[in-house]
């Protein structure tokens, strides 16, 4: 059998956790292999060893038939393998062509010359079809299509064998879609490609084969044609997973929130991004505003919660004005916030994980007394949250929170808003970028905290999760609030429809 | 040997200390062969003085506590701010509007007897929270790069205070005006211990101040509130705090540090202050002591009583050696410790290297840094 990459019986162990344990993996010449798990099943380690990041402790790497001996990256680009981290390593204010050539410059009397350069680019641009324009600065490009940029890199080095980190996850639906195609390209023209993801839709789509982990172990490698998308699932997780969402019809009681001709102007842009925008959420249902990210629901939310400043309208919670209300009296007022960008607003990741669970409820008791933080109060409070959201660390409370995985810091925000026990619920994009089964454990939980006669409500790009939280759908287009929608009376097309804008209905 | 790698290679905060030290390290080593260069004669004496002589007899120490006091000041005070996600270049500035503001009431409100010189230390405070709360307030409402305006408000106070001190201070007085007996800060039993040396209670002044800063930092919602806001200040504001607020306090508290580093090195007998000098030269050195103290302030406080130790050691090391080799060696310590960052790198590889073949703890790209 030819193979291009084989890894046989890979260990690899970390103090206290085997990140790697007997792995196979076997790369077909030409083909397209999935490597499958959830975060933490050991990928990166798998992929860091083959490139040379990491050294095994035991087991043997065959490339192209022949053992190979890989310390340093630069092994691996000589043996012809290329890899696109998840994060880009790009210089920003470099060219396209200088990105693509650094390190591999042709000089002329120790001048740098760029026309082979330029024309082998070109070449290789018109064969796997990547357009780029080469004299763009890094800066100036989409991430899609710096992430071209980063596979020119590879074939520019006469790479044969191509690694991709999740490289769909920053990536916007049409970009994923432009990728599949670049991919299914550069299989027609020859080279192997290992796609690292835990997106089943992806993988099901554009692999040949599949090898899937579980917490550092070898399950299975399977032909992608012969399985299914529930097998894949139940492989990764270990279990069999509900793709609809179980849950009671619901209930809804009094309204929680309701905002009257809501306006929110863009500090920074000066854009008017809200408009006229008048909605209602009540106890007991989910509300879920649907729509195509960037018509506003951003500024919604953080109009909502005190970030941004409301121009005009009213905002009543529970019956009481906080138009005027300060982020802090917001929240004391009755909203937890699960925020769109968990990094940037939700988290503070050079802290302890303890000292994020009290973001915003250090200044009350029992956290605080007379001023003075209350260490075991807030312990105490951190290891329940850990035990009951299973937020997965390594050294528990005291973990510093950017050594968390994406999912298990969702999970810890998501414990901390629903543990302060609000009238409202506001969680924008909770599930981005997670693996299935923190999908699904953040869905029940929100559907929980729904039936304790809670208000949730939820903005969401993903139609797959509109439809299986929503008991109440709002569409939001170009600021404005198109419609309002019961799930079981609103088609997909429908919906697709009011969020593109060509057809408006009545507000209800 | 192994051993050891193991340990720092658990311990991130092992590598800091070490890169500290290796600093001071380089520094003196790099002082000494310029001695050798200089006069090579005298340069194992002059250097074995550098080292030692402060530490000779009690009055040398006296001097040594009475050097550091106010670098250790100024050291807290831009290690305060850094805690606090800021850069406070403008120590300077705030200790020289503290010297002005402590010496205006050293000087003139002899009325108030036996607590003149608490008095005087609290305007120097004062002062200096004024002078850092221009700083604050510019970068929390305006935007304004805090490093450029401090830097810049340095050279504003230099020739403000000048003026100020020949309009309000030395106005038909003698230049050599200094506080009188009672604005002093006293000396305790300071000069008793370190009979001969101008020692006084500053060191202690300084030593309560660290640990006030330790215990509101680490211990306090406020402190929490100022952590928060330097760590990302987007998600204090998701917090509900109000982070604006908070930048002017870290610049209104670390300015009022270094004011009564002013305070302390002016409200005393045997120094007036000049008119027409160059920047106070103890503002910048802060920076240093609070990179070589890791911002931390036990390791400011380290750094500051070294700091100290080298300056009276070059004071007795002028039989050997001149006075400008002397300011070398101590500018030449300052820049090796500026460069720890570099030396923590240089640590943190070799550590790496030895530990590659061993099993590594599984890192996030991020953690690396």
């Amino acid at each position: 059998m030819d193979h291009a990459v084989e890894m046989i019986n890979i260990t690899k162990e970390f103090p206290g956790i085997k990140a790697n344990d007997k792995i196979d993996l076997r790369l077909k010449k030409g083909e397209i292999h999935a490597l499958l798990g959830e975060n933490g099943a050991g990928k990166s380690t798998l992929m860091s060893i083959l490139f040379g990041i990491y050294k095994a402790d035991e087991g043997e790497i065959r490339v192209n038939n022949e053992p190979a001996e890989i310390t340093n990256p630069n092994d691996a680009n000589k043996l012809g393998i290329g890899m696109v981290h998840q994060h880009f390593k790009l210089v920003d204010r470099f060219t396209v062509l200088e990105n693509i050539i650094l390190g591999f410059e042709d000089t002329k009397n120790r001048v740098l010359v760029y026309d082979d350069a330029r024309e082998k680019i070109k070449e290789l641009s018109e064969q796997y079809n990547l357009k780029v324009d080469p004299d763009k600065r890094v800066a100036d490009i989409s991430v899609g299509h710096q992430q071209r940029v980063e596979i020119l890199k590879m074939l520019y080095r006469d790479a044969e064998i191509l690694i991709l980190d999740e490289p769909t996850a920053s990536l916007t639906p049409q970009e994923i879609d432009e990728l599949m195609d670049i991919l299914k390209t550069l299989r027609k023209e020859g080279k192997s490609i290992l796609f690292i993801s835990h997106k089943l839709k992806e993988i099901m789509e554009i692999a040949d084969r599949c090898t899937i982990l579980r917490r550092g172990k070898y399950i299975d490698t399977v032909n992608i044609h012969e399985t299914s998308f529930e097998e894949l699932a139940e492989k990764m997780v270990g279990r069999k997973v509900d793709f609809t969402l179980e849950k009671d019809k619901a209930k809804p009681k009094d309204t929680v929130l309701s905002m009257k001709n809501v306006n929110v102007t863009d500090p920074i842009s000066q854009q008017h991004v809200v408009k006229d925008f008048t909605a209602e959420s009540k106890r007991g249902e989910i509300l879920v505003v649907a729509g195509i990210e960037g018509n506003g629901q951003t500024e919604l939310i953080y109009g909502l919660t005190g970030l941004y400043p409301v121009d005009s309208g009213e905002i009543h919670l529970n019956e009481e004005n906080v138009t005027e209300y300060s982020i802090r009296e917001r929240a004391l007022a009755g909203i937890s916030h699960i925020p769109e960008d968990r990094q940037k607003h939700g988290l503070i990741l050079d802290f302890p994980l303890e000292y994020n669970m009290i973001l915003q409820s250090y200044h009350q008791e029992p956290f605080q007394k007379r001023g003075f933080l209350q260490f075991d109060a807030i312990r105490d409070h951190t290891n329940r949250l850990i035990e009951r959201f299973d937020v997965r660390s390594s050294s528990g409370a005291k973990s510093v929170t950017r050594s968390l995985s994406g999912g298990n810091q969702q999970k810890a925000i998501l414990g901390r808003e629903i543990d302060r026990e609000s009238d409202l619920l506001l969680a924008v994009q909770p599930t981005r970028g997670l693996d299935v089964g923190a999908i699904e454990f953040i869905h029940k939980e929100l559907v929980n905290y729904r039936d304790q006669d809670k208000s949730v409500m939820i903005v969401s790009y993903d139609l797959d999760e509109v439809f299986n939280l929503a008991d109440r759908i709002l569409v939001m287009y170009e600021g404005e609030n198109v419609g309002v929608f019961d799930p079981k009376e609103v088609s997909r097309e429908d919906l697709g429809l009011y969020m593109a804008g060509s057809k408006k209905g009545d507000q209800s | 040997m192994n051993k050891i790698w193991e340990f720092i290679d658990k311990k991130p905060n092992s590598i800091s200390v070490l890169s500290s030290i290796a600093a001071v390290i380089f520094g003196l080593i790099f002082g000494f062969i310029l001695m050798l260069i200089v006069s090579p004669g005298t340069a194992a004496s002059g250097f074995a003085t550098i080292l030692f002589g402060p530490f000779s007899d009690l009055r040398n120490i006296g001097f040594l506590l009475h050097y550091a006091a106010p670098i250790i000041l100024t050291g807290l005070s831009v290690a305060f701010a850094f805690k606090t996600g800021l850069f406070n270049i403008g120590a300077s500035g705030q200790l020289t509007v503290g010297a002005f503001f402590g010496l205006y009431v050293g000087v003139n409100w002899d009325f108030l007897g036996p607590v003149h010189w608490i008095v005087a230390l609290l305007a120097a405070a004062v002062g200096g929270a004024i002078w850092g709360g221009i700083t604050g307030l510019l970068k929390a409402y305006r935007n304004v790069n805090e490093v450029v305006s401090s830097i810049m408000l340095n050279y504003v106070s230099l020739y403000l205070v000048n003026l100020l001190i020949l309009n309000f201070i030395y106005a038909g007085r003698s230049e050599a005006m200094r506080p009188v007996a009672s604005a002093r800060i006293p000396s305790g039993f300071m000069d008793t211990i370190f009979a001969g040396s101008p020692a006084n209670i500053g060191i202690f002044i300084a030593l309560l101040i660290a640990a006030i800063l330790h215990i509101v930092l680490n211990y306090t919602t406020f402190g929490f509130e100022l952590k928060s806001v330097g760590e990302s200040r987007t998600a204090a504001k998701y917090a509900g705090i109000k982070e604006k607020r908070s930048i002017v306090f870290s610049f209104l508290i670390a300015g009022a540090i270094a004011g009564i580093a002013g305070g302390l090195m002016y409200l005393v007998g045997d120094r007036s202050f000049r008119i027409n000098e160059q920047i106070i030269e103890q503002g910048f050195t802060g920076i240093a002591i609070a990179l070589l103290g890791l911002s931390s302030p036990i390791g400011v406080i380290l750094a500051g009583l070294f700091y100290g130790s080298i300056m009276r050691g070059g004071d007795a090391a002028q039989r050997f050696v001149r006075e400008e080799i002397v300011e070398i060696i101590i500018a030449v310590i300052i820049y090796f410790s500026a460069l720890s960052l570099f030396a923590k790198q240089f640590i943190g590889n070799i550590v790496k290297q030895k530990m590659k073949e061993k099993p590594k703890e599984p890192s996030k790209e991020g953690e690396s840094r």
